[in-house]
């Protein structure tokens, strides 16, 4: 299977969950599809939605949750 | 005890302005730096820099314990909050006193009882200060709604218990309107919140926003006149004046006395700020909240009196007493200071992060830049958007924004986005121009497209 690193578009903070007390958007294994909500990204106290732009299978996560993350950063992989 | 080393528990401009502060008292300074921070111009200004943890603020700049801790290794005898991040924070004053250090600002007391917005309220009352008439917690019935109403006057602003940021607001002009809009409004904060409490408080439909900078040793508070800052985005100021020139001498002194009333009451230390609506059709003002530390936009109180609030707190920190008598605060001139943010106006303020790779900073007589940025900087993603505070002082308010648009033009930031066309643009509008604006109006005027 063809593995695919997604890059970070912009750089901040990465968050898994939309807020510390929920649960995580994804796990690693979940299916995604286009369009999903992967993570945040907080960018000078703005946060913004990383979205998925194609479907697969997420593979891991490159970035923990609250760590920093540089526009261009490996992100997560996707098997497709 | 005058201090001798100094940790500053901040980053980005307001490091830099402590730092010269400490400077020119001969302080040795001991800049606390994230790992995201080991580049910033304070940590090129400090005598020494301590990194005190990851780059999210929540495990650095935030974490009480492992600020206190570094500011005890690095043998300062002092802790400067700045403003934002552990500032207000009274565990924090309480942990730097516990552990022998002075903490630049007021008691820990003082903090936490100013922090809580209704013992404010109480003790603003005790001291005689007007707070926005309301109803003093929820309404239970449409009758104790009416009865409120009538005392409060109208137009009231109907708010939920549960709300917040300005969610879940209406305004009722009449008591025809109240009745059909109280039912209305706690079905929809039930909807919204869980919780359909409503209560009340009078609206003022142009509020301005006008703040009185105060300065005490801990017995005796003095006032250094007040500030404007209505032009307001999402609540955060982006231009501010000193002093408000909206305001007749009368009501001005009686503004400044009331602050100084409430400071004095609670025997207050430091630099801080009471934060007032002000009603310019009723001449009336209303305290809403103390800020008990240094704020952004302290520069334009310092252009108009002269007093350096800053080298004030180390200072009074140190064990002096206050070193200007009220009647030597005289008001000279009229200032003026915008943020210069890394956000982009033309994209909805989208945050623009950056390497500012080149830097033309403007000069000249009554001009001042308090900033963080030095050309071949890499401006963090992770902390807030501000890049520097562009600061004029002119003769009369018109002179001030005269030379603000000049400067303006001669400001340039390459690498970044900023929103410094934001401010040429408000720089020559006429509702700017002849200060007939208040909170709302600048969200008006960019939806109107102000901007384009």
């Amino acid at each position: 299977m063809a593995l695919k690193t997604i890059q970070a578009p912009i750089p901040g903070t990465f968050y898994r969950k939309p807020s510390p007390d929920q649960p995580v958007f994804k796990e690693p294994g979940d299916i995604i599809a286009a369009g999903d909500t992967v993570g945040l990204i907080e960018v000078m106290k703005s946060f913004m939605p990383v979205v998925a732009e194609e479907g697969g299978k997420l593979a891991a996560f490159h970035i923990e949750n609250e760590d920093p993350v540089m526009a261009g950063d490996p992100l997560y992989d996707l098997e497709a | 005890m005058a201090i001798k080393a100094l940790f500053i528990a901040n980053r980005g401009e307001i490091a830099v302005r402590i730092i010269r502060a400490a400077r020119e008292l001969g302080i040795r300074t001991v800049q606390a730096v994230s790992a995201a921070d080991r580049d910033m111009l304070a940590a090129r200004l400090a005598d020494a820099v301590v990194e005190v943890g990851p780059a999210h603020a929540s495990k650095s700049y935030l974490d009480k314990t492992v600020m206190v801790q570094a500011a005890v290794a690095s043998g300062a005898d002092a802790v400067h909050p700045g403003y934002g991040f552990l500032s207000e924070n009274a565990d924090f004053a309480a942990m730097v006193e516990e552990a022998g250090l002075i903490f630049v600002g007021p008691r820990p007391q003082t903090i936490r009882a100013m922090g809580d917005k209704a013992t404010a309220r109480a003790m603003a009352a005790k001291a005689g200060v007007p707070t926005v008439p309301g109803s003093e917690g929820r309404v239970e019935t449409p009758d104790e709604a009416r009865r409120i109403a009538r005392d409060i006057g109208y137009p009231v602003m109907i708010k939920a218990s549960a709300g917040g940021g300005g969610r879940g607001i209406r305004v009722a002009a009449t008591e025809a309107e109240l009745d059909a809009l109280i039912p209305q409004a706690s079905s929809e904060a039930k909807a919204a919140f869980g919780d359909g409490g409503l209560y009340l408080e009078r609206f003022i439909g142009r509020a301005r926003h006008i703040e009185v900078q105060v300065l005490g040793d801990g017995d005796d508070v003095i006032h250094a006149y007040e500030r404007e800052c209505s032009l307001q985005r999402r609540r955060q100021k982006v231009w501010e004046e000193a002093p408000a020139a909206c305001l007749a001498p009368a009501v001005r002194e009686a503004l400044c006395a009331s602050a100084v009333r409430l400071a004095r009451s609670v025997g207050y230390r430091g630099a801080g700020t009471l934060e007032y609506l002000y009603d310019p059709e009723t001449g009336e003002f209303f305290f809403i909240e103390m800020n008990t530390r240094i704020q952004v936009e302290h520069p334009v109180t310092e252009m108009v009196t002269g007093i350096d609030l800053v080298r004030a707190m180390l200072e009074i920190a140190g064990g002096a007493k206050l070193a200007i008598a009220q009647s030597d605060v005289v008001l000279n001139g009229h200032a003026v200071e915008v943020r210069i943010n890394a956000e982009n106006p033309a994209k909805g303020f989208m945050p623009s992060p950056g390497v500012a790779t080149a830097l033309a900073v403007p000069e000249g007589a009554g001009i001042r830049f308090d900033t963080m940025l030095y050309e071949g900087y890499a401006v963090p993603p992770f902390y807030d958007s501000l890049l520097g505070k562009l600061i004029v002082w002119g003769e009369s308010r018109a002179a001030a924004i005269v030379r603000l648009a000049a400067a303006l033009e001669e400001l340039h930031v390459e690498g970044l986005v900023t929103t410094a066309p934001l401010h040429r643009a408000l720089a020559r509008d006429a509702a700017v121009l002849a200060g007939d604006v208040h909170t709302r109006w600048l969200e008006g005027w960019l939806e109107r497209g102000g901007l384009s």
